[in-house]
This record gives C-alpha cells, structure tokens and sequence, in this order.
C-alpha cells in the first residue's frame, strides 16, 4: 500500500505575475511505514517538493496521491488530510513562535479538534520526546536547540499524523544533539506506524536513516536507491 | 592568559569612554524614565485637579482681571478673572481625553488595514496600500478643520477628525512587518496544524506587530496633542468656557504683549504634555530596540 504517489509533478514558485518551474516531472512512489529520503545538492527542488507535499505550495501539475485521497493543484489542505500530514522544520530557531509559551503552542490545535484530555496528551508527549514536563510553561527562547526541536516533534506528533516530512531536521544541531534526534524519529516510527519523508544534503543520515531515498539534480530525479 | 588579557583591556576602555562621554549620568536618568514621569505627573494632575487647584475653573471675577502671577493666583487670571492655574489642570483632561481617544481609535484600525495587506497580498494588499498612501498625502490639520466645521465643534468630532488622518502611519508599519513574517516557518507550522483565518491573523500574527505599533502610538501622540491645541486655537476643538489648553492661548493671544502670562502658561502646559509623550516614545523605541545595551 503506497502512502504517496507522485505522478509527472511539476512544481513552480509563482512570484507575481511570473512562474519559474524548478522541479520538473518527479515520479516517485512511498509506501507505507517507510522512511523515504530526498537528497541532493541544495537548489535541486527536495525542499520545494517537500512544501508541496506539506500543503504549503499549491502551485504544482501533474498527479498527486496522498493518503488514498487525490489532490487538486491549487487547493489548500483541509479537515482530515491537513492533520494526518505533519512536518518538522529544519531550523528549530524560527519554528516556534517566539511570543507563545509552549503550553499555548502545543494544545491549541488540539483545543480547535475538539480534544478534552489536552492536557494528558501534553505529558504523554513530552515523555515521548524525553522532556521533562516542567518545561510547559517555558517561552521558545528559553529553550536550547534540541529541545526546541524535541518540541516541534512533539507539535507534529500531537495530531497523530500518518505522514511526517522532515526538512533537513538535524542540520542546524550540533552532531551529538543530531544522534539523539535521530534516535528519537527512528523509535517513534517504529512505536507510531509512521511514513517518514526526509529532506536531508546528508548522504550519512539518509544512509542511517532511510529505507528508500532519491538524488534529485537540477529539478529532476537522477537516481533511486533502495537500503535494506 | 586570557583573563590577562581581558584584564588588561578593560581600564584603557574605560578610561576613554569617561573622556569621550565627559561625565556620566547616573543609570536611572534616561529618555524612558523622565517621560514615564513627565507623563505620571501629567495624568495625576488631570485626575486629581479638583482636589489641587484653588479656585473654580470657570469662576468669573471681573475684579480681578489679567492678574499678574502672585501668591493667591500662581499662574495670574485671564481677561475674566478666572485662575489660569486651575484652568491649566482642568485643561489637562479633555487633551488626554481626546488624546486616548485618537489612539483607540488609530491604532485598531491602522493595524487592521496593515496586517490584511500584509498577510493577503496581491489585490487587496493594493486596494488598502493606495488607499493609505492617499490618506497620508492628505495635510492632517486641514483635513480635521474642514471635518471638524462639517461635523461641528467638540471633544468626539475633533478625535474623529484627527484619528482619520493618524491611522495610516500605523498600516504602513504593520505591512512591513507582517511581510516580513508571512512566510516565517512558524506561521507555516500554524497553518500546518489547521489554525487559519481570523485566528491567525489575531492569535499570531498580531502579537508579533502590537509593541511596535505600541511604540509609535507614543511617539505619535506628542504630535496629536499639538494638533489638538492647533484644533482648539482655532476655535474648533473643545467650546468655551471648558478650560482647554488651545483655546486658552488664543484668548491669551490678545493680550500677549500687556500679560503674556495668559497664553504662556497653557503654551508651557502644552509644550510639557508634547515633550512628556515625545520622550516616553523615544524611550520606549530605545527599549525594544534589540540593539539596545542596557
């Protein structure tokens, strides 16, 4: 069963009136419970792909299947299918907001899904990513690095999303922090039934990490590799 | 080794800063404490000047007209007789109330008009944009003049005349600054996680763009007090008898060369009204200011 089927997809970044097409006719099947990695050079268009994927950039063509549920090129992701996608940025400096304490930043999509138990989901979530829960009421910037990207995986998770898209998420940490979260994702999807795509100029952590990976070159796919 | 160093450094630094600076203030003297207090002595004397001021406000007494300063009137009598000092702080409160009165209404929609802008883009970022650029064309007391002689004289016309002029700085400001955040991974993340809409817009986007827009609003209300006095001078603020500080030079103003007490006392309440919310602003920007050292 294939969690995500990419067929012909084009993707542009409109900036005005003008378009500029930068990852051209990717065909690429994931399938379920895998990890799948993008690597390539940085301009190569796996970063752009991925925010297509995120419901982000809407300005793709061609055929997308993504959790049995076809997209539209120019819709924006809604109800169900918004939830069950999920990302963890690459630079845990800018994806939190800097004004809203963790407690507000975490529980509010669950207050908009109608959850009661948020707060028991919160604890159980910080044990998860072996944080301690005193930290709740903390503002991002009080917070280090890793932590900082422990919580954004928390965010994610929280929403018990099918798929997780992982834009280069050790890059900006330092190479101990970056064992540790990779450690972290590696049992979480083992523990959770996740699909992981991963974004990532590492051909090391795309070797430690990925079932299934893709060189991408230029806006094209220039080669497939499967581990074992 | 490099404590040393560090040591070492450290007095010559010292040493040619006293002599660049000449001499140094103490900590607690700066821009943002001398207005906060300016402005605390300002709305105390507005709130309690019943209690302090020694006659009535609006008392006449022919007698004792054009009064020079003395012990029983500090501040001397106007052509009526009546005590500028009273008037003086009684003048304090319909500035500050039609002051308050700009700013709640400016500030909402200044930053209403500047984060749709911002955060939609394309035709309505244009619409509302022009729309701003033509209001900030417009010369702002002319404009409250000929709104006020439309609408008629008074404290509520003369806040909407000079609120329609003051809102677009505001939206200009909250533009440049939800731009530069639109695209920012954690208002992503929020989208990803299903907030949208008002609840963006509100919940994160406005926290982000309020101290700013909080900054400016002081730094702006120097100017609207002024502007207000300008309204009152010309006889189309706050109507007589009400003490307004405006109004009180302009009837000072006849008299300026025989008894220029009259008009100098509400000019200097004026001036120390401007300045207190000039410095308050000016010490608030320093303080948000990243780059700020202390």
């Amino acid at each position: 069963m294939s969690v995500l089927e990419l067929k012909d997809v084009s993707i542009s970044h409109v900036q005005g009136l003008e378009k500029n097409t930068v990852v051209h006719d990717v065909n690429v099947s994931v399938k379920a419970g895998e990890c799948f990695g993008l690597v390539g050079p940085s301009g190569c268009g796996k970063s752009t792909l991925l925010w297509v994927l995120a419901g982000l950039n809407p300005h793709w063509s061609g055929g997308i299947q993504l959790l049995d549920q076809p997209l539209k090129p120019g819709k924006v992701f809604s109800g169900e299918l918004r939830r069950r996608v999920q990302m963890v940025f690459q630079d845990p400096y800018a994806s939190l907001h800097p004004k809203h304490r963790l407690r507000r930043a975490l529980s509010e999509p669950l207050k908009l899904l109608g959850y009661q138990d948020i707060d028991d989901r919160l604890s159980e979530g910080f044990k998860l990513v072996g944080l301690t829960e005193n930290m709740i009421d903390r503002y991002p910037h009080q917070l280090s690095g890793g932590q900082r990207q422990r919580v954004a995986i928390i965010r994610a998770l929280l929403l018990e999303p099918k798929l997780l898209l992982l834009d280069e998420p050790t890059s900006a940490l330092d190479m101990s922090v970056q064992a540790e979260i990779l450690n972290l994702l590696n049992e979480l999807k083992a523990k959770r039934d996740l699909t992981m795509i991963m974004v990532s100029h590492d051909p090391e952590v795309v070797d430690y990490m990925c079932d299934h990976a893709v060189t991408m070159k230029a806006g094209r796919i220039d080669k497939e590799t499967f581990y074992d | 080794m490099i404590d040393s160093s560090l040591q070492s450094k450290d007095p010559l630094e010292k040493s040619t800063k006293r002599i660049a600076s000449g001499f140094r203030l103490p900590y607690w003297l700066n821009t943002f404490n001398v207005g906060l207090v300016m402005v605390v002595i300002l709305l105390g004397l507005a709130l309690l000047a019943p209690l302090l001021s020694p006659f009535d406000p609006n008392l006449q007494n022919i007698q004792d007209r054009l009064l020079a300063p003395d012990a029983q009137h500090w501040f001397g009598t106007d052509r009526f007789g009546r005590d500028l000092f009273s008037r003086v702080l009684y003048g304090a409160r319909p500035t500050l109330i039609l002051v308050s009165l700009v700013v709640i209404l400016t500030v909402p929609i200044g930053l209403i008009v500047g984060i749709c802008a911002g955060y939609f883009g394309g035709w309505t970022e244009r619409v509302l944009m022009r729309m701003t650029d033509i209001v900030m064309s417009l010369p702002s007391l002319v404009i409250a003049l000929a709104l006020v002689s439309i609408l008629g004289p008074g404290l509520m016309n003369g806040a909407l005349a000079l609120a329609f002029t003051s809102w677009p700085s505001f939206a200009r400001q909250a533009r440049t600054e939800t731009l530069s955040i639109r695209r920012s991974d954690y208002l992503s993340a929020a989208k990803m996680q299903g907030i949208t809409g008002w609840r963006l817009i509100i919940g994160h986007i406005l926290p982000l763009v309020l101290p700013s827009a909080i900054v400016r609003a002081a730094l702006n209300l120097g100017g609207i007090i002024l502007a207000a006095a300008g309204l009152g001078f010309l006889g189309m603020g706050i109507q007589p008898p009400t003490a307004e500080w405006g109004s009180m030079v302009s009837s000072g103003s006849r008299v300026i060369f025989d008894q220029w007490w009259v008009a100098a006392v509400p000019g200097f309440a004026i001036l120390f009204a401007s300045l207190a919310f000039n410095l308050l602003g000016d010490g608030l920007r320093d303080k948000m200011d990243p780059r700020h050292d202390k």
